[in-house]
């Protein structure tokens, strides 16, 4: 018998250079990947975006020798969720599924961690953006990458013909489609401009549509407004912050800028909003340029007149509601590699530039070194329309939620705390404290264990 | 039901066919093809209805990782919250307003329907289950464009007559309004015809004794009708009893339980925290908490129904 000539401390030493060498080497892409891989991913509203990513992920799969079939899937009904839920509690059906903003924390239990490929991709393309790593990272472990399709945030998108007509304000001069942007222009762009030109508006007959429901572009919008006071509802270490000024401040803030929308917002879907601007009724909304692509389709003479800038800003801070959407791996993947290089090779900037151009400019990576695409340049009419779209100036990207830990935020923003607590004052009639103490009991209950 | 069993002499008497023969007999017994008939649906209701019910069960006795038994807590955690309570209060009066009005609706047509020529009652039986046969979702779909928030269509008629727009969705109590008008609207031809099943069952010879008893027709319908009703009245009730509590369609695709959560019932709530929130123990603890309540109301309302049936038997 033969014995082995590697001594004890020899094998930990080896393994421990091995060990330290895998987790610290950027993720390389393999070329033996093989097998087959089903992508259940999110199906694109803009007309043709889907056929973009399909042709992206058959060349990849031509090219590594891997069969890809993908089912596009709607989020209409939240059709995506249900899917991804049941698969998570199968543990069966495809291999990489998209998921919408908090879903990744609802399943990182059965998904794969990504550090290796988001590692590589940040060595590549720089900073990621804070929100999408809130939401991804989870104990220093990434379980979803950030993906350009679907990504999106919520800024104004506004009449220019009617901001200078009845309110004297010349959007276009405040943010120019280019990167000479006038500081004092800018800062100028405040919540009380736009509360005043709310009321200016609403006075010609053409009112600002904030929706208050309880769907996502009303809780975006909401939560980044109450950001930009400074109101918090629990931050990071599970202290229930809802009781402060900031919060008073938001709310009455609030009082006021409700009075100058239409009744019918605290009924209005995600589509709502949109469907005020396309129809000529409306000064303006908080939203990506979905609204505006509609437009154009629909209503070209007021598509002419749509421009995305940036939020107003308030006494904390300009904050626009952010929305990314991730792919996540599952755990139960039979071909983790192959996924894995999938996932890299769509997410680098070749890729990316060609998956915002597919979506005329909507979908947002979440790489700011993404920002320079010129698809957001050349969109028109009128020409340089979402120049603005992606965050340029001191606006930051935020989250309904945030600073709470993902467990609680989640819940925070699905059970649209903030949209619920304006609409209790504002429709509700309820004194501002009473609203405040409802919120305090509510997010006692959501910090259980 | 009696089986029947055919028995061949000759096989009985040859001992070394006897497995052979008795599993030709047990495939012959009409009960046994019944069973085997039903065997695929018996599979289907077992795993579709029984396994997912029980599993709830267990998944609501569970922390929200899903990792720890804590028995009764997700309950005692629900009945602290105030707006689950709302909830509880709204599914209420969801599902007694709607029962009540389909009830109420479905007798009056099916007396009227019963009432018509016997030539043309086919034709408004047939029309008056159209709600019943739509597709719910896309019936509800129809009716949230008839309510939507601002181009509604209603509301276009009422400023054509002049009168002011009516905040069908966008005001909880108008909202609440709504999404009972439809379930109304869905679940009326459900009781008409089960009423005017009833009803055709009535024996003529009762009306015609009533009558030369000197009954007027409030009298036949309260001394006669209804009694002859009341099983039929007290299995539909708590049939759509039971169906309304667990709605979720009209309210998802009409509100999704706003404004203010004032229009959640059990099963939109269970889905808010269940799916979208992701705390399946939270949402499994929403949606059977009007198990044991449905459950003990079945039990008098079905004993009723078995003491009543072997009074007439």
């Amino acid at each position: 018998m033969q014995r082995s000539t590697i001594s004890r401390r020899d094998l930990l030493k080896t393994t421990a250079i091995t060990a330290a060498a895998t987790v610290s080497a950027p993720y390389v892409r393999h070329s033996y990947a093989a097998g087959k891989l089903a992508l259940g991913l999110w199906d694109h509203w803009v007309p043709g975006a889907n056929n973009t990513l399909t042709k992206l992920c058959n060349d990849w799969g031509e090219k590594n020798k891997v069969e890809v079939t993908i089912d596009y899937i709607t989020s209409q009904g939240d059709k995506d969720i249900l899917t991804a839920s049941a698969e998570a509690q199968a543990r069966a059906g495809h291999d990489i599924m998209s998921h919408r903003a908090w879903q990744i924390q609802v399943h990182r239990a059965v998904l794969e961690p990504l550090d290796d490929v988001v590692t590589a991709l940040i060595a590549k393309a720089g900073p990621i953006s804070p929100v999408a790593e809130y939401l991804a990272k989870t104990d220093g472990k990434w379980f979803g990458i950030p993906t350009t399709v679907g990504s999106q945030v919520k800024p104004c998108c506004s009449r220019l013909d009617l901001y200078k007509q009845h309110c004297g304000v010349d959007l276009t001069k405040i943010f120019p489609p280019n990167p000479n942007r006038d500081p004092k222009l800018v800062d100028s762009w405040n919540y009380d401009l736009y509360l005043k030109s709310a009321e200016q508006l609403f006075k010609a007959g053409f009112p600002i549509g904030l929706p208050m429901g309880q769907t996502s572009d009303a809780i975006d919008s909401t939560g980044a407004m109450f950001r930009g006071f400074g109101s918090v509802m629990v931050d990071e270490k599970d202290n229930i912050k809802v009781d402060s000024n900031e919060t008073r401040a938001a709310l009455e803030y609030f009082k006021k800028l409700m009075a100058f929308n239409p009744p019918e917002v605290y009924a209005w879907d995600d589509a709502g909003n949109n469907r005020w601007l396309i129809s000529g009724k409306g000064a303006g909304i908080q939203n990506p340029p979905s609204a505006w692509a509609v437009a154009k389709r629909d209503n070209p003479q007021v598509a002419a007149q749509c421009w995305t800038h940036d939020m107003p800003r308030g006494p904390a801070g300009r904050f626009v509601g952010q929305l990314p959407f991730f792919y996540g791996l599952w755990s139960f993947s039979q071909n983790k590699p192959a996924g894995k290089d999938l996932l890299q090779f769509l997410s680098e900037k070749d890729q990316s530039r060609q998956l915002v151009a597919a979506s005329v400019g909507y979908d947002l990576p979440s790489f700011k070194s993404y920002y320079d695409f010129d698809t957001w340049d050349k969109v028109e009419p009128p020409l340089g329309t979402v120049y603005n779209y992606p965050p340029r100036g001191d606006e930051q990207p935020t989250i309904t939620g945030y600073p709470a830990r993902p467990d609680v935020a989640t819940q925070i923003y699905n059970q649209s705390l903030h949209t619920i607590m304006v609409a209790k004052v504002t429709q509700g009639d309820e004194p501002i404290d009473q609203v405040i103490k409802w919120a305090h009991g509510e997010l006692e209950g959501l910090l259980r264990a | 039901m009696v089986d029947l069993i055919q028995q061949y002499p000759g096989q009985l008497a040859a001992p070394a066919t006897r497995p052979r023969a008795s599993l030709r007999r047990f495939a012959r017994r009409r009960s046994t093809t019944a069973f085997l008939m039903c065997l695929p649906l018996i599979a289907i209701v077992a795993g579709l209805i029984v396994y997912p019910a029980f599993y709830s069960v267990f998944l609501a006795m569970l922390n929200k990782a899903q990792t720890k038994f804590i028995g009764l807590d997700n309950f005692a955690y629900l009945l602290k919250r105030d707006t689950f309570r709302m909830v509880v209060e709204q599914s209420a009066i969801f599902a007694l307003t709607a029962v009540f009005f389909k009830a109420l609706i479905g007798l009056v047509t099916a007396h009227l329907v019963n009432n018509l020529p016997s030539k043309g009652q086919r034709k408004w039986r047939g029309m008056l289950l159209v709600p019943w046969v739509i597709p719910l979702a896309l019936s509800t779909l129809g009716w949230w464009w008839l309510f939507d928030p601002t181009h509604s269509a209603f509301n276009w008629l009422i400023r054509g007559f002049g009168g002011n727009e009516i905040p069908w969705l966008s005001n909880p109590y108008w909202a609440r309004f709504s999404v009972i008008l439809v379930n109304v609207w869905y679940g009326a031809p459900f009781f008409l015809i089960m009423y005017l099943a009833a009803l055709k069952s009535v024996p003529e010879q009762l009306y015609e004794a009533a009558q030369i008893d000197g009954a007027n027709a409030w009298q036949r319908f309260v001394h006669v009708t209804l009694p002859m009703m009341r099983n039929i009245i007290a299995i539909t009730v708590l049939f759509s009893l039971i169906v309304t509590f667990a709605n979720f369609d009209i309210v998802q695709i009409m509100t999704a339980g706003g404004p203010r959560n004032m229009t959640h019932v059990f099963a939109t709530y269970a889905f808010l925290l269940g799916i979208r929130s992701g705390d399946l123990p939270l949402g499994a603890a929403v949606s059977l908490f009007m198990l044991p309540i449905l459950a003990v109301s079945a039990m008098f309302i079905l004993r009723g129904v078995r003491r009543r049936g072997r009074e007439i038997g």
